[in-house]
């Protein structure tokens, strides 16, 4: 009996230890080069770029005070945070508050022009940002928003908008018309039946999307490098650009520093959201 | 309550109707059952009555006022779905509690109410768990209290009990019922187990393919299926079809077979061995199945197989050459084409016509 179960632990264990020393040996590289980034920012000098040499808090000064780099000042790191989470987090807003309306219409509504929607929908969705650069600017510009973090938001989530109300449909196709019917007899009218029954059975979608989403906004780039031009409007994505704008002098170790400055909250955030995110990329968004 | 359906049509696609031309009248208190095979409109005829469709002709009236274009929340009808349709968010005291939140009634009467009807399912000690931590019945129950809660004017009921065992089936079954007669409601149920509907039902509506076929008590459409599809659909195990003529021999009449003729309807119940009956024909006999309390035979009459009970101690060999009889009175007769009930009469020959 005992050593029956013993054999059973050690065979359901085998194929799992294989699969640990795989895993292991694929994210191999990617965790050496986290180590390097982390090692980096902590020395003033690398010997052949992978022995440090000495510990420093030198890279880390700019949290307390404005660094300089090739002769010009560079705006405050908490700014750029500041700007950072404002962009996520009301990217994160505008998405949801879109999205959640459009994917319940798109799931449950029956109106004329409803599968081309869908379809169109799902075009909108590759279609690259980069072509769109020129005519987003000329909109922005016309608008009187270019320059300004309200104008790229507004870009950015109707650009997210397609995969995000694509992703919360599945979720609400999910939900049983009986409970929404339900809802009715029950004494509700629809749209008290959106609110009351139906968004709270899809909030694991909606946890995930807004994860999603957020995570979008902190790791923008090219719109943001594009549109925003004055420094207090800076995020954290531009000022790593500007730390490398001029390819001869890069500091080294005040990069790392800052990326992994840059990276810290997205970490945090993995750790805590993963179980929510695991939903929607294990099930393709059906899995209320 | 009273409902009455007028001439009520619902198509979902242009020319097919999935409901047609239905009327019927429901008294004060009445449980009646919406009996059929599925896709035969039994669920849409339930949720037009709920509000959620909107029948596409004809009138409804609830107590003589027509109730076509009035929302569902504005009906007073509690309704029990088939997947119970609980709020998965909600304890199960708030989800009994919900309906009578929507009314606006005051939160201390509200919690009142909602536990003596908790009670009254025998659910009193769990109304702080959630649905999802109760037992496929304990489910159902809280189904039945929620729809019940707020004294609605009508309680319908869509398969509530296709989702539990046997045992709990009919545990439910009579619970339902003692219930509704308890609290008068005027119900409605829909369900595609004629054994359910016979047991629970004053009348059920026999459905098929969108139309009302049969209305009547459950008596009634056992003994006198007014068609074929009816008498086919009621009864366990299932009556007997034989296709032939009767041919009169004095006071006996011979079954003889004829593809042309019409057919002859006999429950297992009514035929017997021997030739005590008056309608007496020869068998084969091709299984004997016990049952504990009599056996269950199924035998070849000319190309039909039909099963009758015999006695639990009757053994008999596959093959071997039976005599079994009925009595007239207990044969029916339905047209060949039309399916409509016929008198027995009508098929009938006099020995020396033949």
């Amino acid at each position: 009996m005992t050593g029956g179960r013993a054999l059973n632990t050690k065979k359901s264990r085998l194929p799992s230890a294989g699969a640990y020393v795989i895993l292991g040996i694929i994210t191999l590289p990617i965790i050496l080069m986290y180590l390097w980034l982390l090692i980096n920012s902590f020395t003033s000098q690398m010997k052949h770029g992978v022995i440090p040499t000495g510990f420093t808090l030198e890279n880390w000064k700019f949290l307390w005070s404005n660094v300089v780099v090739n002769g010009t000042e560079m705006p405050s790191i908490w700014t750029a945070t500041l700007n950072s989470l404002l962009f996520a987090g009301a990217l994160t807003v505008l998405e949801l508050v879109v999205g959640i309306m459009a994917g319940y219409a798109l799931s449950r509504l029956n109106f004329p022009g409803r599968q081309g929607l869908l379809k169109t929908t799902m075009l909108l969705h590759a279609f690259p940002s980069v072509a769109l650069l020129i005519a987003v600017f000329y909109i922005l510009n016309f608008l009187g928003l270019f320059d300004s973090l309200w104008g790229v938001i507004l870009v950015k989530t109707a650009l997210q908008i397609p995969m995000t109300a694509w992703i919360i449909k599945g979720f609400f196709d999910d939900v049983s018309w009986d409970v929404e019917w339900a809802g009715l007899i029950d004494g509700c009218t629809r749209f008290k039946v959106w609110h009351t029954i139906v968004i709270p059975l899809v909030k694991p979608g909606i946890a995930a999307v807004s994860i999603f989403s957020f995570l979008a906004g902190w790791s923008e780039f090219l719109l943001l490098y594009t549109f925003i031009l004055s420094d207090e409007n800076i995020t954290l994505a531009s000022y790593l650009q500007k730390l490398m704008s001029n390819p001869n002098v890069i500091n080294y170790g005040v990069l790392s520093a800052v990326s992994i400055f840059y990276m810290i909250p997205v970490l945090i955030f993995f750790i805590f959201t993963q179980k929510s995110l695991m939903q929607v990329s294990a099930t393709g968004g059906k899995g209320v | 309550m009273k409902i009455e359906l007028k001439q009520v049509c619902k198509s979902f696609t242009k020319g097919s109707n999935a409901v047609n031309d239905l009327s019927m009248t429901i008294k004060d208190g009445e449980f009646v059952a919406l009996l059929g095979p599925s896709g035969c409109g039994k669920s849409t005829t339930m949720l037009m009555l709920a509000g959620i469709y909107k029948p596409t002709g004809g009138m409804i009236y609830f107590d003589d006022e027509p109730i076509n274009h009035v929302e569902p929340k504005d009906r007073n009808i509690g309704m029990v779905f088939q997947s119970y349709a609980l709020y998965p968010h909600m304890t199960v005291l708030e989800n009994i509690m919900f309906p009578l939140k929507q009314m606006k009634v005051p939160k201390a009467e509200r919690i009142v109410r909602a536990q003596a009807a908790a009670e009254q399912v025998q659910l009193g000690h769990l109304t702080a768990r959630k649905p999802s931590q109760l037992s496929g019945g304990q489910q159902q129950r809280v189904a039945l209290a929620r729809a019940i809660v707020k004294k609605p004017r009508l309680l319908l009921l869509d398969e509530p009990l296709s989702n539990l065992d046997a045992r709990m089936k009919i545990e439910m079954r009579e619970e339902i019922r003692q219930l509704q007669k308890e609290i008068g409601i005027t119900t409605v149920m829909v369900t595609h187990d004629q054994e359910e509907a016979m047991t629970i039902a004053d009348r059920v509506a026999v459905m098929k393919d969108g139309s009302l076929i049969q209305y009547s008590t459950p008596m009634e459409l056992y003994n006198r299926a007014s068609n074929l599809f009816v008498a086919q659909f009621i009864g366990t195990p299932p009556m007997n079809f034989l296709k032939g003529d009767l041919v009169k021999a004095g006071d006996t009449y011979a079954y003889k077979e004829n593809a042309h003729g019409s057919v002859l309807g006999i429950r297992p119940y009514d035929l017997k061995l021997g030739n005590q009956g008056n309608v007496v024909m020869n068998a084969t006999i091709s299984l004997v199945e016990p049952l504990g309390h009599s056996n269950l035979v199924s035998a070849r009459i000319g190309d039909t197989l039909v099963r009758f009970f015999a006695e639990s101690s009757y053994q008999a060999e596959r093959g071997t050459a039976v005599v079994c009889s009925a009595d007239l009175h207990s044969v029916s007769v339905f047209d060949k084409d039309s399916g409509y009930s016929q008198n027995v009469e009508s098929c009938i020959k006099e020995a020396f016509a033949v």
